[in-house]
């Protein structure tokens, strides 16, 4: 992690932007999207989580090796869920 | 071996430094905590090596009569407790690793001192719940806790032996971060990645997967502790819950943590081959990269455990190629060992023993497990003595040998002492015998259809049984020996003298026992490792 | 030839706490530099937040399985919950990521009161997110949400809408957890601000304790929508 010091701007933009997205996915969350309405709300969540670990917690101003420990997280996690729903998905294929 | 001049011990030095307990209960000293785990992990060796004993005696006679069965179903699940998570998954990295990756890194210690004491404190807590779990009248679930026999029916200590196992998976945690971080941090100038022992890429290796996967453990006992403390139906099926989701999130760590047991053991062989046939390790980046690849793989073929538990053929089938794909980094490091013998200076020390009879005994171990991949096979023998005697061969065979071979490679430094080489010989002859003959016949007994987890069984099998059982009676006295003549050599040993084995590497540079900061200045590192070749040209 | 000097006297003191390098009280003994021990404590937390990330994961992997066994049951539970309340303690926890954000921000630069004024703020905005939550734990115990004998549930199978309740009460309790966990840090460093502990060249355990929190708001920020956003449409 670096030592730049990060404009409190950034910081205030950054909590702007994290309560419009949440107001907008409380308000989306009213409406049917069908199967879009789960992609919808994690997509913001995801964002959000995004801008949080970048800004707040200076991901985007940190070394490589921080970002390869971020993102090993996340992959394994996604390994985790992916192998599993590998099993959950396909129980019913095949029968009549 | 030439003769030397008198070798001394050193005045001071890491276990010396200072007296009290109090020094020694509240130290940051990465050698002191990694004694503190070699005696506790050893006690529980001990008291998993008795459960072993009451099955292999049960096991003598087709009929159920030395205990109940209710009894014998808690002798295999506490045997498989403790053994995996009080012995083997802290085994190797907290006591060697622990000892020697700052000295192997030329560092002073590890990155953070005191979560190190503290990891060695969570294992003590977590230990000392399993122990209340097996006092208090035991648990009879399996080691693997299956859902929903664990949160419904179980009649035994589930709840106290799932927090135990729960908290000593936090000590395995703490210490994965420790390496990890020490090994990016706090290398000596010019010990860049390529110059490392091998055995810090096992070791960091390792790490990973205590990091990535113990976590997943955690959360799994959570859940079955809180769904038998109130009565909730996360895996029950009649709440709607599924029970093989248990065993998806079980296993996801289970699996790993098979690797956590033996890529130390591998890290410790490369060590050990290299020293002894005087030889750099054959395809160095190789073996260093099928360290990191059996860690990745690792995460990826859980489901070969539930084959037939109910998952879906399709997953069983995308599983079943990706437990293919595991065993390929684990022989490249086979062939590189091998290949490291050729034209090798070989010498058949102790240490050298354990490691050959690691690299014969680990591939029969890795060959009978793509048997198990491949599905039509697993069908016949899931649930047999073939699973059995295939993970004990891995897992004694393999990771315990290497233990062994750590020990009696490093004993030297870490006490400056050198012990009996004729009854450490004779000691790793009989263990290997012994191991043969207890887990060899349990191949045959597997595939001939005998059972796993049954405290009797058909009259037809009981020949195979008894050889195994006499087997484990040798094997028992082979672990004995070196009790005996390394606690003697504390006292009657020679004095090793700072590298008795004439090794590489950056701990043999130090007196043995090591002083309390290891070096005196952060060493600044020129040469590859096993420079072999250059250390005779040096002493030419 | 060793390649590293061998070593003589044994050092005088075991425990670290003297400096070995003058001018630098806060440096560690077994760390060359200021430097190393910063990008040490900073890389340690965040593999440590990766351990987390796979805990809850495996709670996330739980619930994902399950709302995709039970999709209808899953929204009228969800639906049961207060969407307001939920977004309302969105809103707290992410303006307590602000302030913990401003305090590691004035730590950078050494202000000793605007330190413990922002961690004070956290602290503050924390205790009112779990105030929110054991005020929405007490309700859905008054409609008897809770797991076990006397679960009641209108418009679906109770069995199916327990599994999501069991799972609501584990992920939010196991998170309020955590929380607990990040007000015993936030105190720690306030206390340590008021001991003038920090400076702009020495400020790292604030940094680290604002990792940890912002990674607990991360967990709450998916939280919301997976529990309290089901089906809304309905």
């Amino acid at each position: 992690m670096s030592e730049t010091i990060v404009p409190t701007r950034v910081y205030y933009t950054v909590f702007a932007v994290l309560l419009f997205c949440t107001g907008l996915t409380t308000f989306v969350a009213f409406f049917d999207l069908g199967f879009f309405s789960p992609v919808v709300a994690l997509t913001i969540a995801v964002f959000k989580a995004s801008i949080v670990a970048l800004f707040f917690m200076h991901l985007r101003y940190s070394t490589r090796l921080t970002w390869v420990v971020a993102g090993a997280g996340i992959f394994w996690l996604g390994i985790l869920f992916a192998l599993s729903l590998s099993d959950y998905m396909t129980r019913a294929w095949g029968r009549i | 071996m030439e003769t030397t001049e008198a070798l001394a011990l050193p005045k001071t030095h890491y276990l010396n430094a200072e007296y009290g307990i109090r020094s020694w209960l509240l130290t940051t000293d990465h050698k002191r905590i990694a004694i503190l785990y070699l005696i506790s992990i050893t006690l529980f060796f001990a008291v998993g090596a008795t459960f072993a004993g009451v099955i292999r005696l049960e096991l003598l006679t087709p009929a159920g009569d030395l205990v109940s069965d209710d009894t014998y179903n808690k002798m295999f699940t506490m045997h498989g407790i403790v053994m995996i998570f009080l012995f083997l998954i802290p085994s190797i990295p907290a006591v060697f690793g622990n000892f020697f990756v700052p000295m192997m890194i030329g560092a002073r210690d590890l990155a953070f001192p005191k979560i190190n004491l503290l990891s060695w404190y969570v294992y003590v807590v977590g230990a000392i719940f399993t122990l209340v779990a097996i006092t208090a009248g035991g648990v009879d679930t399996g080691w693997t806790f299956y859902t929903p026999f664990s949160t419904q029916a179980s009649n035994s200590n589930v709840l106290t032996a799932a927090i135990g196992v729960f908290i000593a998976g936090f000590s395995s945690i703490l210490t994965g971060l420790n390496f990890i971080v020490t090994i990016h941090r706090m290398r000596a100038p010019g010990m860049t990645w390529m110059k490392m022992p091998l055995f810090l890429w096992s070791i960091y290796a390792t790490a990973l997967i205590n990091v990535l996967g113990t976590p997943v453990l955690a959360i799994t006992l959570l859940l079955v502790a809180v769904e038998r403390a109130f009565h909730l139906g996360i895996f029950n099926p009649a709440y709607g819950g599924d029970p093989v989701l248990f065993q998806h999130l079980f296993w996801f760590y289970s699996h790993p943590a098979v690797y956590i047991m033996i890529l130390p053991s591998m890290g410790v062989v490369s060590e050990l081959i290299a020293a002894f046939t005087r030889h750099s390790v054959f395809g160095y980046k190789a073996v260093a990269f099928s360290s990191l690849a059996i860690a990745v793989l690792g995460f990826l073929v859980w489901g070969h455990h539930m084959f037939v538990a109910g998952i879906s053929v399709y997953s069983a089938m995308i599983f079943s190629v990706l437990s293919f794909l595991v065993a390929i980094p684990s022989a490249i490091k086979v062939f590189n060992w091998t290949a490291t013998l050729y034209k090798g200076s070989v010498s058949l020390d102790a240490p050298m023993l354990y490691a050959l009879g690691f690299i014969g005994l680990f591939t029969v171990g890795g060959l009978t497990g793509l048997f198990l991949a491949s599905l039509g096979v697993d069908v016949q023998v899931h649930d047999t003595y073939f699973v059995i005697a295939h993970f004990h061969y891995i897992m004694v065979g393999g990771a315990l040998m290497g233990y062994l071979g750590a020990i009696h490679y490093w004993w030297p430094k870490m006490t400056g002492r050198l012990y009996n080489e004729i009854w450490a010989k004779l000691a790793a002859l009989t263990v290997f015998l012994g191991f043969n003959l207890t887990f060899f016949p349990q191949f045959i007994l597997g595939y001939l259809g005998m059972p796993r987890r049954y405290h009797a069984y058909p009259p037809e099998f009981q020949a195979l049984n008894v050889l195994s059982t006499a087997g484990a009676t040798v094997l028992g006295i082979g672990y004995l020996m070196p009790l005996i003549y390394l606690l003697l050599s504390l006292k009657y040993g020679r004095v090793a003298g700072p590298n008795p084995w004439k090794a590489t590497g950056l701990e043999w540079q130090t007196p043995s026992p090591p002083p309390t900061f290891n070096f005196d200045r952060t060493p600044i590192v020129t040469k590859p490792p096993y420079s072999y070749e250059q250390q005779e040209a040096d002493l030419a | 030839m060793p390649d590293v000097a061998s070593p003589q006297e044994p050092p005088t003191s075991h425990v670290s706490q003297t400096p070995h390098v003058p001018g630098e009280p806060h440096l560690m003994h077994h760390f060359d530099d200021m430097e190393q021990q910063r990008e040490t404590a900073t890389l340690g937390m965040w593999v440590f937040l990766v351990t987390e990330v796979l805990f809850f994961g495996g709670l996330f992997a739980a619930y994902m399985i399950y709302r995709v066994w039970y999709p209808t049951t899953f929204g009228v539970a969800s639906r049961q919950l207060n969407i307001y309340s939920g977004a309302g303690m969105t809103v707290v926890l992410i303006t307590s990521s602000l302030t913990m954000a401003m305090a590691v921000h004035a730590a950078a630069q050494g202000l000793r009161r605007r330190i413990m004024g922002f961690l004070g703020l956290t602290l503050f905005l924390g205790i009112v997110f779990v105030a929110l939550k054991g005020m929405e734990y007490y309700h859905e115990y008054l409609e008897h949400h809770i797991p076990g004998h006397g679960f009641q549930i209108v418009g679906a199978d109770p069995n199916h809408a327990q599994i999501f309740f069991s799972l609501y009460f584990i992920m939010t309790g196991l998170h309020a957890l955590h929380m607990f966990i990040g007000f015993g840090l936030l105190l720690t460093m306030m206390y340590m601000a008021w001991r003038n502990y920090f400076s702009a060249k020495w400020h790292t355990p604030v940094e680290v304790a604002g990792l940890y929190w912002h990674f607990v708001d991360i967990i709450w920020i998916f939280l919301f929508p997976l529990l309290y956003l089901v089906d809304r449409h309905r």
